[in-house]
């Protein structure tokens, strides 16, 4: 790191003391906690595009799967869904898992002649009536149990922190799959690909209500860290707040923000850690020697798409990861709210603008973007109620330009990366 | 049987061909920016946004002016050629000052790409802040063309056929604006040129091409196409930002089925996504009620996939033709 | 007087050059022919006479007007087509289709144009209405000379007209541009058959790593015994 982009991190560390000084603690610590999330992501796709030169616009697939997985993992399970038709489901799912597996390895392996593709057809639509009939009624079935508070099937009441690794091995699962049919395409058509990917697995988690809860959202899942209500009734902390002059509320709050802040950061030093390692290995060379010339790579015998896949699999299931991470920081899930502008746009202006191909560059990008997301609101707010000060408060242009305050972030953004882009094309801290 | 014919074209046949309409003119609008500046236009979505704000706007302009003898064709009609004219200048502004630095600079697709989202980032947040976020209805004049009461007291079937008014609008418009656009590439000059520049840029240029006229035609023929395509959709649908910004994935979608680069292809591209997403969507009790004995009826929809995977029906379609044929059902350029 | 005089020509892609102090030059209704190993620069060359790369010094003049500094399109105008190496049709268009693409520029009907391409390449004639895609390579070759001729240029420059052409094709295509040259046009040939080439050409050059090494009328490169042994096999 150099003396410059030491300044950087200093520069971000001051605007968020700035942050807690003229707002408040709570939201610097929370602005702190997602800025860290946002770094890890960051990482990750440092890992696809700087690294590898991957296009992959999919990051919000990766990160909801690392959601799905806090369920999974920590909900407690809802026995009586389980009885309504939790087996009838996963053997559903297993005859629809076997009827495509058997059909692409019979498929792949013997190439049948004359009239493979109509048996095929064939077969697989009667393997499609067989899973519906299995399926739909015991989707029902669970759905109907107790819909307001369940109505699925819930998790194996596993430590939360369990998930965080769940959640990066199931989305390196998928981005396993997802690279053998996508990789290969020349950059664009990926982009557009895992785009379309990342939005159908969104739609799943949205709507198979026996799974996720759908619309209705997973809240109360557990936590890795203590509940503010317990520690406000400790008799230790109630003591310990009033040594420090602070309210119990506000300290029990920061206390547990505290708590978050330092397991994000335990997993953000080993990710960076990794990465670092990773880059500067006869490996990192490789796919950047790759990433900058491929034909000349596979020419000297490099297989280009298997690395290409390491990559792959390797940046999604640091998405899988930050995402369990961030699920667990909210408590809750929410599969309607995994939008392509927040999870996978906003982290491409992270790596952009902090200097794709350099660790550093990304982890700057992810919390120096990040406090733009949050501040840019009442920065814009701030100013337009400034400059429209001499118009009456009740005139409609105040009052719209007002309200169209909320959505300057994502001009600003849009105009942030152009900016980087036309004038520093290699982000604020360059790859070297 | 009749019956039958009448619920199909109802509720599968005229709603795929108006929403397929407007797919084709998207993908139209995406194909021509992939064949002449090389790169995959995520900001196309949200151009279709601010042309069809710039046709509200107008629309309301020229109602509080109380123009109306376009009726019972809605107003906003009249102010398509407004929207359009402003989305050129918009997108011409936009190439001056973003895209050609990276033209000129030879830079990779990729690169045009990530700008294109600088660009999709920017368009969607001024859609937000002018318009806002909310649903913006500026439909005015006859709902109907055929409406179902009216329908079956003429033909004596128990089905009623109701054509909407903004469906057939965005039919017509779109075959006049296809026809149009193929008169224009096939049969003129800069059209040919236009061609041949998106075939073999070199070559082109060697020809005395100049390729700042090739790429501001292209951007003139794209705004016009996203003006209309936009503007009709508000009107037969509703308008909003954020659904705007989502067509790109369906637009994508039939542009990539059909062939990137390929006019034909992202035409064809387009009804085959919005049959497939309203046909396979579609519950056909109701047609299977009119074709068999009653006691052959099952109990089910009789619906293939639940409407919940409306969208999702397109990016598999998608993800399929990427896999078995990434040129596309009409071999664009995928190189 | 020469028609076209390129001295000292300097530049390449980027950083590096690629031609170093080069000079050719070509009188009208001659023929001059570029040899060398591959990767010499030949198509660099052609490439910088029309304009297509920057040059970093040198100059060139053509009809004694400096059109150093004027841009592929101007160049056009004033009188120079190129044919290029590969990809040198446009393979989604019809056959009239690219000889309208190569008259682009002119102001007044084309037809009589076309019409005297269409005598001195009969096969296109019959093939007007069909995708360049579909045709053959001989045809395809025919075709970008047939194109470049289409603007009436002074100075065609033609880089490996003949390559992955079968023998008798590539007499037939050597007899087009001997048609051409008698015409009054100026020729600048790249060729990967040394021999043949040479044979026809009035000036020849021996080009190495974007070097002259040897120039000279082609029956004294021919009869040279360091060219025969270096360039022309023995
Ligand atoms: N577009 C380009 N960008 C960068 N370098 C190039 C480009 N085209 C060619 N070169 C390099 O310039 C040098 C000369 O290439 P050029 O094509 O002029 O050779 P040539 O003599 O025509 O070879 P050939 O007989 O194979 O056609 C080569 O080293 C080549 O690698
Ligand atoms: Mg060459």
């Amino acid at each position: 790191m150099s003396g410059r982009d030491r300044v950087y991190f200093v520069l971000c560390l001051l605007l968020i003391i700035g942050v807690g000084i003229f707002q408040s603690w709570n939201v610097a610590l929370t602005m702190i906690n997602f800025a860290l999330i946002s770094a890890i992501l960051s990482l990750g796709l440092n890992i696809q595009w700087g690294f590898g030169g991957l296009f992959n616009v999919g990051i919000m697939g990766f990160v909801a799967l690392g959601g799905l997985a806090v369920v999974v993992v920590s909900a407690p399970p809802v026995e009586e869904a389980w009885r309504a038709g939790g087996w009838r489901v996963l053997s559903a799912l297993f005859v629809a898992v076997l009827a495509i597996g058997g059909s692409l390895f019979v498929w792949k392996r013997w190439r049948p002649k004359k009239y493979g593709a109509v048996s095929l057809v064939v077969f697989l639509t009667m393997a499609f009536v067989l899973y519906r009939f299995l399926f739909d009624p015991a989707v029902l079935a669970i759905e109907k149990v107790n819909p307001a508070l369940s109505g699925f099937l819930g998790g194996f009441n596993l430590p939360v922190l369990l998930a965080w690794p769940v959640g990066g091995l199931l989305a390196a699962a998928a981005a396993m799959m997802i690279g053998h049919i996508a990789l290969g395409l020349r950059s664009d058509y990926l982009a557009i690909a895992t785009l379309a990917i990342a939005e159908v697995l969104v739609a799943i988690l949205k709507h198979e209500e026996w799974l996720t809860r759908g619309v209705k959202n997973v809240t109360g899942l557990p936590r890795p860290v203590p509940y503010e209500v317990d520690l406000q009734q400790s008799i230790w902390f109630q003591e310990w707040a009033s040594q420090l002059g602070i309210d119990g509320i506000e300290a029990s709050s920061l206390t547990v923000k505290l708590c978050y802040m330092v397991l994000l950061i335990i997993v953000l030093a080993l990710i960076f850690t990794l990465c670092q390692r990773a880059l500067n290995s006869p490996w990192g060379r490789m796919m950047r020697a790759i990433r900058d010339n491929e034909r000349a790579a596979s020419v000297m015998g490099k297989d280009v798409k298997r690395r290409h896949l390491q990559i792959f699999v390797l940046g999604s299931a640091v998405f899988g990861i930050a995402g369990a991470m961030m699920t667990t920081l909210d408590g809750q899930f929410i599969p309607s709210s995994y939008q392509p502008l927040r999870f996978t746009f906003l982290i491409w202006i992270m790596v952009i603008v902090g200097g794709s191909g350099n660790n550093w560059g990304a982890v700057l990008g992810g919390l120096l973007i990040w406090f733009l997301w949050i501040q840019v609101e009442p920065i814009g707010l701030a100013t337009i109620d400034f400059l429209t000060k001499p118009l009456h408060p009740t005139s409609p242009l105040r009052v719209h330009l007002i309200d169209s305050a909320a959505h300057m972030r994502y001009v600003m953004m849009g105009l942030f990366l152009l900016l980087v882009l036309r004038f520093r094309p290699q982000g604020l801290i360059p790859e070297r | 049987m009749l019956d039958a014919a009448i619920v199909l074209a109802n509720f599968v046949v005229i709603p795929a061909l108006s929403y397929g309409s407007l797919l084709a003119l998207g993908a139209l609008g995406v194909t021509l920016v992939y064949a002449v500046l090389r790169f995959a236009n995520f900001a196309h979505g949200d151009t279709m946004s601010v042309a069809t704000m710039m046709a509200i706007y107008c629309t309301w302009w020229l109602q509080s002016l109380g123009i109306d003898f376009i009726r019972p064709l809605p107003t906003a009609l009249l102010a398509i050629p407004f929207a359009a004219l402003g989305t050129v200048g918009l997108l011409l502004v936009i190439d001056r000052l973003v895209y050609r630095h990276y033209r000129q600079a030879k830079a990779p697709p990729i690169t045009l790409v990530i700008v294109s989202v600088g660009v999709m980032l920017i368009l969607h947040g001024l859609s937000r802040m002018i318009i806002g976020v909310d649903e913006q209805r500026f439909f005015d004049g006859g709902r109907f063309i055929v409406s179902a009461g009216e329908f079956k007291e003429w033909s004596g079937l128990k089905e009623g056929l109701a054509i909407k008014s903004t469906q057939v609008i965005a039919i017509v418009s779109a075959v006049t604006l296809m026809a149009y656009l193929f008169y224009f590439l096939q049969r003129t000059r800069t059209g040919k040129a236009m061609r041949a520049f998106a075939d073999n840029e070199e070559l082109a240029l060697l020809s005395g091409i100049r390729p700042q006229k090739i790429v501001t035609s292209c951007w003139i023929l794209v705004a016009v196409l996203a003006a209309v395509s936009g503007t009709v959709y508000g009107l037969d649908k509703v308008y909003k930002p954020f659904t705007y910004f989502q067509l790109l994935l369906p637009i994508f979608a039939a542009a990539v089925v059909g062939g990137m680069g390929s006019p034909v292809g992202a035409i064809l591209g387009g009804y085959l996504i919005a049959f497939s997403e309203i046909g396979l969507t579609y519950a056909f009790k109701r047609v299977a009620g009119h074709l068999l004995p009653p006691s052959w009826v099952p109990d089910g929809l009789l619906q293939l996939i639940s409407t919940d995977y409306k969208f999702a029906v397109s990016f598999t379609i998608l993800v399929a033709v990427l896999l078995l044929r990434p040129t596309g059902l009409f071999r664009g350029q995928a190189s | 007087m020469n028609l076209l005089t390129a001295t000292n020509l300097s530049g390449g892609y980027g950083e590096v050059d690629i031609l170093h102090n080069l000079s050719l030059t070509v009188e009208r209704g001659k023929i001059a022919v570029i040899v060398g190993p591959n990767g010499a620069g030949k198509s660099t060359v052609m490439r910088a006479l029309l304009g297509l790369i920057e040059l970093r010094s040198g100059q060139i003049i053509f009809e004694g007007q400096d059109i150093t500094q004027k841009f592929p399109q101007e160049r056009v105008i004033l009188g120079i087509s190129m044919v290029p190496q590969t990809r040198n049709i446009f393979v989604t268009l019809t056959v009239e289709e690219n000889l309208e693409i190569g008259a682009y520029l002119h102001d007044e009907p084309i037809s009589v144009a076309m019409e005297e391409v269409f005598s001195l390449f009969p096969i296109l004639a019959k093939r007007r209405n069909q995708m360049a895609g579909q045709l053959s390579g001989g045809q395809r070759q025919q075709l970008a000379l047939a194109r470049a001729l289409m603007m009436s240029p002074k100075l065609l420059l033609l880089d490996e007209p003949t390559a992955g052409l079968s023998p008798v094709v590539i007499d037939e295509v050597m007899e087009r541009i001997k048609q051409i040259v008698a015409a009054g046009v100026a020729v600048v040939m790249v060729e990967q058959n040394a021999h043949k080439a040479l044979e026809i050409a009035d000036i020849g050059y021996v080009l190495v790593q974007g070097r002259n090494r040897f120039t000279g009328t082609g029956s004294e490169l021919l009869s040279d015994p360091d060219v025969r042994v270096s360039f022309l096999g023995g």
